[in-house]
């Protein structure tokens, strides 16, 4: 029988692909300016993209490579719409430069990576997690990344209007972390209503023009420099800058527009952690795991606490800024902490940084480009109790 | 009180100056000419966004009281780009050195010329990396001494208008700094236009290419430049050996009849929404 269009309380339903869950949330965050370039696995994003946006009154553009693809969505950004961009490893790499130059001038962006296996041109049709420590550590230079990772179709649309608000929010890049399993997978969503939805806009100056400082915290160590064109102008720029938005070579006021780009983040952590737990109270074991990798961990919990083995998970949602304080107060009681992931072991290393010495952290790994099995979970967990 | 000329209006004098340029350095003269002409056009400073890359020409920006957007380099055009679309009506300008647009961004270049998008290319060309010390560009000529060309570059070198030209350009001038007069004109139809615009504008590094170069007087490098200046018109009865070495200038190409990006874009986008709501 085929699914209503609706639940019964009038939410359209949709059964749809993870890429078309994401555009179906951008669109529902408010994204009116959509830069790209094609790619595997991400390309369904630009193509329902370049198909929704005109009817809305946004705008779509195919650039001439992932370059301008990112530099475009900033300066999307920068005359006050909200933007994004979707690719995937070999395209995310490109975009480095740039998403640091963003992170550094303060301009909100959402940037979608629908992760495949690297390096270089890699696997494009399989899926993986090795853009794990991309989204971290991606551009040159000291700042803060927000990336953030759904396992789920809905989540998939849920967590791009959660890209959208933090971007917003923080003022800041926002990757969000896809694999392609995710991207292509089908399940059901539920769209919200618009009445339901609470999406932050740009937090715009409230003071005349001539007392503007552009990069003089408004809100909570926040920053929210102006989109061009409504009276206030300022230099932007990826050099260092003072306050003033010019650039500086003053000891005190580099040190400050630097920890100013990590403090903003850092301070509001606990603001912006997200994850899951799943039979924490009383567990032995603990599984952490992110995306695609936290559906096998979730089938493997039940298979094992089914035959009574005491193991938990935490399925990350936030993966930068890394969830240390969460993680190392739930594992503190536990023997061993398990990493599982598609890829030959980048999570594992926040987590080991994390926890004290006297926990045996087990790296579950999977880079042939299938999925992880919950049998290659349960069958390290084993290893670890019979051991 | 001593009234300051109005130039100082659409400076950002108090914080920034003096500026890193060079002394005898052609970028000022630039500056000055974008300027006037954005004043006697009477835009509004809050309706310009000038948007530069990385090197001597891109600090202009720095210095000048528009909307202004210092990017990274070679992409200073997707970053005018995306500001055009979003916001059409918006008078973008790019500045951005030979280097920049040429090495680095120029697959930028082509494709904003391509599309036709309505921002003015400015493109500084003074044949050599000045902000990095002095090495060899994309437009050094053949033989020119260069910091990584120290035995004579052998790489032939671009011409910008011709490329702008295949590319798809509307409009499509060449000045030099000494003929600034004629610089204003260009710019002043190149802000008007709707498309694509480039103007190049020959300028001097006397620092770094007229010392390597045995030219290292400012006037010199100047004065060669009127001497060299050959006008479209007058170039189209010389001979190709006659021209070497020359710089052709004027108006290469102005054409209105082709739409303008974001215009096709507010097209396409009544016409899907005409289409919905059937
Ligand atoms: S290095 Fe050359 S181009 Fe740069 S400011 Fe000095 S003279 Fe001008």
């Amino acid at each position: 029988m085929p699914l209503p269009r609706t639940t019964a309380d009038g939410h359209p339903i949709m059964f749809v692909q993870g890429n078309e869950a994401c555009v179906q949330g951008a669109i529902a965050a408010g994204c009116r300016f959509f830069a790209g370039y094609p790619i595997t696995p991400s390309s369904e994003i630009a193509e329902g993209m370049s198909r929704e946006l005109p009817k809305i009154g946004g705008t779509f553009i195919q650039m001439e490579d992932e370059i301008a693809s990112i530099a475009a969505i900033i300066g999307g950004s920068a005359a006050g719409a909200k933007s994004m961009t979707a690719t995937s490893g070999p395209g995310f790499s490109l975009m480095q430069e740039n998403i640091g130059y963003a992170y550094i001038v303060e301009i909100p962006i959402v940037i979608i990576n629908v992760q495949r296996g690297g390096p270089s041109t890699g696997l494009p049709t399989k899926l993986s997690q090795s853009d794990t420590m991309q989204a971290r550590w991606g551009t040159h230079g000291d700042y803060t990344a927000i990336a953030i990772a759904p396992s789920s179709i809905q989540e998939v649309y849920d967590m791009t209007i959660d890209a959208f608000n933090l971007a917003e929010k923080y003022s800041t890049p926002v990757i969000l972390l896809m694999d392609e399993l995710i991207g292509h997978m089908r399940e059901k969503l539920i769209l919200k209503h618009d009445c339901e939805l609470e999406l932050r806009e740009r937090c715009l100056p409230e003071v005349p023009t001539e007392w503007y400082v552009p990069y003089k915290s408004q809100t909570n160590l926040v920053s929210h420099p102006a989109p061009f064109g409504m009276g206030y102008r300022y230099s932007v720029t990826g050099l260092i800058h003072d306050t003033t938005g010019f650039p500086t070579q003053i000891s005190a006021e580099i040190k400050s527009n630097l920890e100013s780009i990590r403090n903003k983040i850092i301070t509001h952590r606990q603001d912006i952690w997200k994850w899951q737990e799943y039979y924490t109270e009383d567990m032995k074991y603990l599984i952490i795991a992110y995306g695609s990798a936290a559906r096998a961990a979730r089938d493997a919990i039940e298979t094992m606490r089914a035959k009574r083995i005491k193991v938990g998970l935490i399925e990350l949602k936030t993966i930068w800024p890394f969830p240390d304080n969460p993680i190392k107060k739930l594992a503190y009681h536990t023997k061993a902490v398990f990493v599982a992931e598609n890829n030959m072991g980048q999570l594992i290393h926040p987590v080991r940084e994390v926890l004290p010495e006297r926990i045996d952290i087990i790296g579950v790994q999977r880079y042939d480009g299938r999925p992880l099995e919950p049998m290659e979970i349960i069958r390290a967990v084993k290893e670890e109790i019979y051991a | 009180m001593h009234k300051l000329p109005e130039v100082y209006d659409y400076l950002r004098w108090r914080k920034r100056f003096p500026t890193v340029w060079c002394s005898g350095c052609g970028i000022g003269s630039i500056t000055g000419a974008i300027i006037r002409v954005v004043r006697s056009l009477g835009f509004d400073k809050d309706n310009v966004t000038l948007i530069s890359g990385i090197g001597c020409s891109s600090r202009i920006p720095i210095y000048v009281d528009f909307n202004t957007l210092h990017t990274t380099h070679g992409r200073a055009l997707p970053f005018a780009t995306g500001v055009k679309l979003v916001n059409p009506e918006m008078n973008v300008i790019v500045v951005s050195g030979d280097g920049d647009a040429l090495a680095i961004g120029g697959n930028h270049f082509i494709h904003a010329a391509r599309r036709n998008i309505g921002v003015t290319l400015i493109l500084v060309n003074n044949s050599i990396y000045g902000m990095t010390g002095g090495q060899v560009a994309p437009t050094t000529p053949i033989d020119a001494i260069a910091h990584t060309a120290p035995y004579g570059n052998i790489d032939p070198p671009f011409d910008a208008v011709q490329l702008a030209l295949s590319s798809g350009a509307t409009f499509v001038a060449r000045s030099t700094v000494y003929h600034i007069i004629q610089t204003e004109n260009y710019l002043k139809k190149a802000f008007q236009h709707k498309g694509f615009a480039l103007v190049e504008i020959i300028s001097q590094c006397p620092v770094l290419f007229g010392r390597l170069n045995k030219m290292p007087d400012p006037v010199d490098m100047i004065m060669s430049q009127k001497e060299n200046a050959v006008n479209l018109v007058k170039a189209k009865k010389m001979t190709e050996e006659e021209l070497k070495g020359k710089i052709i200038t004027g108006i290469f190409r102005e054409d209105n009849s082709k739409v303008e990006y974001t215009e096709s874009y507010a097209h396409l986008i009544q016409r899907v929404q005409n289409q919905n709501e059937f």
